[in-house]
């Protein structure tokens, strides 16, 4: 039976209480979606695979909605980034290398949310091993943006983004290693959370900076991120790095609301569009109207942090990518010998980007320029890290817009590396310093007649996403 | 700045094989970006060279090999490009005389 679900407005919380109420059940739900996909995915390229068994998932959800046995995401369709495994499907990464490979276990979080009877509707578009900030550079097509087909979803998680904008699912997974949540979503105008490192586990996801990973969600709204943050986080024995709600113990500044530093000398760039500093002036000040006390922080050595992000970056990229070897798993490419093999398998199945990415990486940690690079960085990292920490001691969030403009035309930027990378200027830093950072819709700026949103960045204590939900929340019933 | 002997040397140290025309645009590239990190060279470092991530510390687990089912096997397996059996083949790497 068809069904008219207000998609454009719905949210986790608003489905979970239409779904105990019987207005509509997963199946229909999960129809709608698969209806939206149909019509939309052929232009905006937001979804590589859809799962074939939805519906059913959706009709197993429906059973147990019936029986009163409904968690907070029982029924909810959920779309799922190519680098996270879910046993028997294909994981890809959007990678050549990948094209035909089959999870043969699910990673940690599909497990949580399986157990949850989450319906997985698909697998999104991606940069190659989530490596890039535009899905320009997937081997399988470039995500458009669905406020502007002429634009970038964003990326790395372009797709995720894109499916949750266009609605084409309720909500998504995506992996964030230097902005790669937090930037698609400000370009397609939905919440993404870079959750703090070690609060979901890895196990599962396709490692590429390993010391600056993390899973999070794509979300309508805040409170949406923190009901999808709750069922993904926790301690995993298959994830060493993963922490408990003791690991932390966030002490709060304000006494009744949250204090808020914004490191004006970091905004003052050539870069940044004068209509993404208008609209961030302007979320300040709702919050500021809402009663946060907001204050200028400096952060003294914050200018660094891109050039030390890829210089760790590169290095953790060349040693994760040695797995793909043609061997175990994936492509392979025969060639003369066994040595040949391995040439001719990683020539022909990573792309440009992955390729760039190793050799720095090999670059950087070759003898003669480990101290000039690795260890150097290293220790920026560090001292990046306890200028947080200092300006922690006087604020409970810092505040930045998250992109220095909106979403840019596709091909912009791909000529020129270091432009591109410039695009994670404001949201390295979370990943560099561990700390959680929540990019929201704050606005829109007009381009070519096209309006195209903007994003407010809140970052915050390690383990203190609790703050950042409140003052998501709080933004947002402004 | 970087030569493209250097780049031919950084392909060779990763197995993977370049074209001309890549080895080429690499040069460009790696200039590019080297010249925005080179910027790392002016910082006064002043703490000591570890990377420090939160609270994070060494998680030790006994070493034992745990047993995995025949099922589970014939998963892994199947992934592979190329098998003899249970094993996954490979091409000779020792010449016999």
């Amino acid at each position: 039976m068809p069904m008219n679900i207000d998609l454009k407005n719905l949210t986790i919380a608003k489905a979970q209480d239409a779904l105990k109420k019987g207005e509509f059940t997963s199946v229909q739900l999960t129809q709608a979606y698969l209806d939206q996909i149909a019509l939309k995915n052929k232009d905006i390229n937001a979804y590589l695979e859809v799962y074939g068994d939805a519906l059913k998932a959706a009709a197993h959800a429906d059973e147990l909605i019936k029986a009163g046995q409904a968690g907070p995401l029982t029924g909810i369709p959920l779309a799922i980034k190519d680098n996270i495994l879910v046993k028997g499907k294909i994981a890809s990464a959007s990678s050549k290398i990948l094209e035909n490979y089959h999870a043969t276990y699910n990673a940690t979080v599909i497990s949580k949310l399986g157990r949850e009877r989450m319906v997985f509707l698909g697998r999104t578009n991606m940069d190659e091993f989530a490596m890039g900030g535009s899905t320009e550079n997937s081997a399988f097509g470039v995500t458009k943006n669905p406020h502007d087909t002429s634009r970038v979803a964003g990326g790395s998680s372009g797709g995720s983004a894109a499916a949750v904008a266009m609605d084409g699912a309720l909500c998504a997974l995506g992996s964030d290693t230097g902005g790669s949540i937090r930037q698609p979503a400000s370009f397609c105008g939905v919440v993404g959370l870079k959750p703090t490192y070690g609060a979901v586990s890895r196990y599962g996801v396709m490692a590429m900076g390993s010391s600056l990973d993390q899973i999070g969600p794509f979300t309508k709204t805040v409170e949406d991120s923190e009901i999808l943050f709750n069922a993904i986080r926790g301690v995993d024995v298959h994830d060493s790095t993963t922490i408990t709600e003791e690991t932390y113990s966030p002490a709060r500044i304000g006494a009744k609301k949250p204090v808020i530093g914004v490191p004006r000398d970091f905004l003052k760039g050539d870069g940044i569009d004068p209509a993404m500093l208008a609209a961030f002036e302007k979320s300040l000040a709702v919050l500021k109207g809402k009663g946060y006390e907001i204050k200028d922080i400096s952060l003294p050595n914050i200018s660094y942090s891109l050039m030390v992000y890829y210089v760790l970056m590169p290095a953790e990229v060349s040693s994760n990518m040695a797995r793909f070897d043609g061997v175990k798993y994936g492509l392979y490419v025969d060639g003369a010998d066994g040595i040949a093999d391995y040439f001719e398998t990683r020539g022909a199945g990573f792309g440009r980007e992955v390729i760039r990415r190793v050799l720095l990486g090999t670059y950087v940690l070759s003898s003669g320029y480990y101290d000039a690079y690795y260890n150097r960085a290293n220790a920026v990292r560090a001292m990046i890290t306890e200028d947080f920490n200092k300006a922690f001691q006087s604020v409970d969030i810092i505040a930045t817009p998250t992109t220095p403009s909106a979403a840019f035309k596709i091909g912009e930027k791909t000529a020129d590396p270091v432009a591109m990378y410039l695009e994670d200027i404001f949201t390295v830093t979370a990943n560099l310093t561990g700390m959680p950072a929540l990019s929201i819709p704050c606005g829109t700026t007009t381009i070519d007649g096209k309006e195209l949103p903007l994003g407010l960045q809140l970052s915050g204590r390690h383990g203190d996403e609790k703050t950042l939900f409140e003052a998501g929340k709080d933004y947002e019933g402004q | 700045m970087i030569t493209p002997a250097e780049i031919t040397k950084l392909a060779q140290l990763s197995r993977i094989k370049l074209t001309d025309a890549d080895t080429q645009s690499l040069v460009k590239e790696f200039d590019s970006i080297l010249g925005y990190i080179d910027q790392l060279k002016k910082v006064d470092v002043s703490l000591d060279t570890e990377g420090r991530v939160g609270a994070i510390k060494n998680i030790m687990r006994p070493d034992i090999a745990e047993d995995t089912s025949p099922a589970d096997r014939e998963k892994l397996l199947a992934e592979a490009p190329r098998r003899e059996g249970d094993f996954v083949a490979v091409k000779k790497i020792i010449a016999q005389d």
